[in-house]
C-alpha cells in the first residue's frame, strides 16, 4: 500500500506522443473551434493524452499538446492542475472515487468508504493492488446516493455490502453493471415511479449503455 | 399535480431508447421545420409570453435574455448559444436524466433558441464526470446531422446551425457562465468582470447566451404548444414545469418532474415517499441545491416549491435540487460538508473568497464540535456578510449563504454545542 505521491516524486516519461489513431481523433477535436481558436481543444486533448497513459498525464504529454496546439507550455500546465480530473500522479487500474459532498454523506458515504477500504486494503488517498481511493466533491447523481466513480462509470445506491460486492467484482476483472446497484432503471422511486402510470416502462435494466464516443 | 398530458420530460427514467427513432416518437422532432420558420421574433415573443425563467438557479427569465442579443452582426462576430451542462451544484442531477435519456429534446431546443437568439452555432460544455452521458450527447448529435437535423440547411429550413460537444475536466466553478466561457476558450476556469456581459462579449469576444440544459430543453414544447400553455402551469410569475430532484432522507429520493407552486411537504410526501419516519421527523431542508440557505420545519410545513415562495422565506428555488434532512441528522456537519466543497471549489481568484470559504469551514468545524465561544457565532456570520457580494462572481454568496441559514435557524444547536464543551472542559479540570 503506498500512500498519494507528491508530482515531484513521480518518475517522469521522458517523451510523449499521441499515437496515429489518437492523433487522427486529436484532429477531429480541434476542427470543432473556430480558426486559430484551436487553444479551446486543450481540455480534450489533455483528456486524450490521459487516456492513452494509463489514466495519468505526465509533463511530456502536457507539453506534446501545447506544441500541437501552439500554446506556451505554461498555459497547458495551468489548465492541467486548475481541474481535478486530470491525475498528475499515476493511479492504479480502478480509480475509485468516493462522493463525500452532504446529499451523500446523508446517505452513508463515510460507510461506502469504510467498505471500499475494507474490500480492498486502500483508504481515502491510497493505492493498493488494483485500486487507488480517493474522496471528492459532488459527482451529481443525488438521488442515487451515495455512489462511487470507477474510472469512467457511476455506481449508485450503494451501502457497505453492496459496495464490498461490487470492489470483488472489479478485483475478479469482471465489469458489473453500471448505474444502480439495486436494479433502479435511473431516478424514479424505487417502489416504482409516481407518474406517467400508463406509460410502460419497458422490461430491461441495463443501467445506460456505454458508447464510447466523443 | 401536474396531468401527465403537460409533462414535457416523457423519458425522464429512461423507460425508451434515447436515439433518434425512440425520440421521433416522443415527438421530437416533428416538423421542426415549422418551428424555424416562425423566426426569430415570433420564438422570443413565445419564450416571453411562457414566463420561462432560468433553470440554472438564476431564475432570470429567458425571453428577455435572448432580447439582449444583437439583432444583426455589425462587424461579422458570430453569435454563440453555449448550454450550461456542467451540473455539479450538490444536490442537483436532473440535467444529468435529459442528457442521458432525452439528448433530441435538447438538439432541438438548441435549434430553436439559436434561432430565437441569432445564433449560428452552439457548444454544449458539460461535465468530466459525466462520460456515458457525454457519449449518448455525442451520439444523438451525429444522428442529427446524418439525419439533416443539424448542420447546414437544419431541418430543411434554409438555417446553417451547428452544435458541439465540449467536456469539462471537473471544476465546479465551470458552472459560472464567464469561467465556463473561458474554460471552453481553454483557458482556467476563472469568471470574467462583468461587464461586459457575455451577451455584448462571451465566447471568443462574439454575442453569447449561456443557458441552463432545462432552460433549453423545455423551448420545443413551449413553441409547439404555445407559450399561453406554460405561463398557466405554475404560479404568476413562475410559471411552468420543473424538474426537482429530492435527496436525503427520504424513504424514495427520485428525480421528477412537477408544476412550480407545489407545496414542499405533498412533493416529498406525494413523490419521494415521505420523510424518513414521517413528516413529524423532518429536521430541515435545502430547498434549492447546496447554495441556498437551509429552511427549518416549521417553514417546510407551508411553504411552496417556487422562484418568489422560497425567496419570500430567505431562501431560493435554485437549481431545485431538495435536500431533505431528518431528526437524527448532525446539521453543523451538514453544513460543515458543504463549507469543505465551497472551499474546495473556489477558483482562488478573489480573496474574501479564496480565504474566507477556507476560514468559514475551520471555524464551522471548530464549532461543530463545540469549540468556540458564543461571540464567534456572531463572528462567523459578520465574516460571511463580508464575503457575500464582495466577490466577482456569485460562488462567493454560493458560500455565505448555507453558514447563514445555519445560523439563522440553528443558532440554538450551536451554542448547546459550545455550553456542552464547556461544561465537560470544566468537568475534565475539576
Amino acid at each position: 500500500m503506498t500512500t498519494a505521491t507528491s508530482q515531484a516524486e513521480v518518475e517522469q516519461p521522458a517523451s510523449f506522443a499521441f499515437t496515429a489513431d489518437n492523433l487522427k481523433r486529436a484532429k477531429e477535436i480541434i476542427a470543432r473551434y473556430p480558426e486559430a481558436r484551436q487553444q479551446s481543444a486543450v481540455m480534450p486533448l489533455l483528456d486524450l493524452a490521459q487516456r492513452q497513459n494509463g489514466n495519468w498525464l505526465p509533463r511530456a504529454a502536457m507539453d506534446h499538446v501545447a506544441e500541437l496546439l501552439e500554446m506556451p507550455r505554461i498555459r497547458v500546465y495551468e489548465v492541467a492542475s486548475f481541474y481535478t480530473m486530470y491525475n498528475k500522479t499515476p493511479v492504479a487500474k480502478h480509480f475509485v472515487q468516493v462522493c463525500r459532498t452532504t446529499p451523500c454523506w446523508l446517505c452513508g458515504s463515510d460507510e461506502i468508504t469504510r467498505a471500499i477500504k475494507d474490500a480492498t486494503g486502500a483508504g481515502v488517498g491510497e493505492t493498493s493492488g488494483d485500486f487507488t481511493v480517493v474522496e471528492v466533491e459532488c459527482l451529481g447523481a443525488c438521488v442515487n446516493a451515495p455512489m462511487v466513480q470507477v474510472n469512467d462509470d457511476y455506481y449508485e445506491d450503494l451501502d457497505y455490502d453492496r459496495t464490498v460486492a461490487l470492489m470483488d467484482a472489479l478485483k475478479n476483472g469482471e465489469r458489473p453493471a453500471i448505474g444502480s446497484q439495486t436494479g433502479r432503471r435511473g431516478s424514479e422511486a424505487a417502489s416504482g415511479p409516481t407518474t406517467m402510470l400508463k406509460a410502460r416502462p419497458r422490461p430491461e435494466t441495463d443501467g445506460g449503455t456505454k458508447k464510447d464516443k466523443g | 399535480m401536474l396531468r401527465d398530458e403537460d409533462r414535457i420530460f416523457t423519458n425522464l427514467y429512461g423507460w425508451y431508447g434515447a436515439d433518434l427513432e425512440a425520440s421521433r416518437q416522443r415527438g421530437i422532432w416533428d416538423n421542426t421545420k415549422a418551428l424555424v420558420a416562425l423566426g426569430r421574433d415570433e420564438v422570443v415573443e413565445q419564450v416571453k409570453i411562457s414566463g420561462l425563467r432560468g433553470r440554472g438557479g438564476a431564475g432570470f427569465p429567458t425571453g428577455l435574455k435572448w432580447s439582449f442579443m444583437p439583432k444583426q452582426s455589425k462587424d461579422g462576430r458570430p453569435s454563440y448559444l453555449v448550454i450550461n451542462a456542467d451540473e455539479s451544484e450538490p444536490g442537483t442531477c436532473k440535467d444529468r436524466e435529459i442528457l442521458r435519456y432525452d439528448p433530441h429534446r435538447l438538439l432541438e431546443g438548441a435549434l430553436l433558441s439559436g434561432v430565437g437568439m441569432g445564433a449560428s452555432a452552439c457548444y454544449i460544455y458539460i461535465r468530466g464526470e459525466f462520460y456515458n452521458e457525454g457519449s449518448a450527447v455525442q451520439v444523438a448529435i451525429d444522428e442529427a446531422y446524418d439525419a439533416g437535423l443539424l448542420g447546414k440547411n437544419a431541418c430543411g429550413s434554409g438555417y446553417d446551425y451547428d452544435v458541439y460537444l465540449h467536456r469539462g475536466a471537473g471544476a465546479y466553478i465551470c458552472g459560472e457562465e464567464t469561467a465556463l466561457l473561458e474554460s471552453l476558450e481553454g483557458k482556467k476556469g476563472q469568471p470574467r468582470n462583468k461587464p461586459p456581459f457575455p451577451a455584448m462579449a462571451g465566447l471568443y469576444g462574439c454575442p453569447t447566451t449561456v443557458n441552463n440544459v432545462e432552460t433549453i430543453a423545455v423551448v420545443p414544447e413551449i413553441l409547439r404548444r404555445g407559450g399561453e400553455w406554460f405561463g398557466a402551469l405554475g404560479r404568476p410569475k413562475n410559471c411552468g414545469t420543473k424538474l426537482f430532484c429530492i435527496s436525503g432522507h427520504v424513504t424514495q429520493p427520485c428525480n421528477v418532474e412537477e408544476e412550480l407552486g407545489i407545496p414542499l411537504k405533498e412533493l416529498i410526501d406525494r413523490h419521494a415517499g415521505g420523510v424518513r419516519g414521517g413528516w413529524d421527523n423532518l429536521l430541515g431542508v435545502i430547498p434549492g441545491g447546496s447554495s441556498v440557505p437551509v429552511i427549518p420545519k416549521d417553514i417546510c410545513d407551508t411553504v411552496l416549491m417556487d422562484f418568489d415562495s422560497l425567496r419570500d422565506v430567505k431562501t431560493a428555488l435554485g437549481t431545485a435540487g431538495v435536500i431533505v434532512m431528518d431528526r437524527s441528522t448532525d446539521i453543523v456537519e451538514a453544513i460543515v460538508r458543504l463549507a469543505h466543497f465551497y472551499m474546495h471549489e473556489s477558483c482562488g481568484q478573489c480573496t474574501p473568497c479564496r480565504e474566507g470559504t477556507g476560514w468559514m469551514w475551520r471555524v464551522l468545524r471548530r464549532m461543530g464540535k463545540g469549540q468556540a465561544t458564543v461571540e464567534e457565532i456572531d463572528t462567523l456570520y459578520e465574516v460571511t456578510k463580508e464575503i457575500e457580494g464582495h466577490t466577482i462572481c456569485a460562488l462567493g454568496d454560493a458560500a455565505a449563504w448555507p453558514v447563514q441559514g445555519l445560523i439563522r435557524h440553528f443558532r440554538p444547536e450551536l451554542e448547546r454545542r459550545i455550553q456542552a464543551y464547556r461544561r465537560e472542559a470544566q468537568a475534565r479540570a475539576a
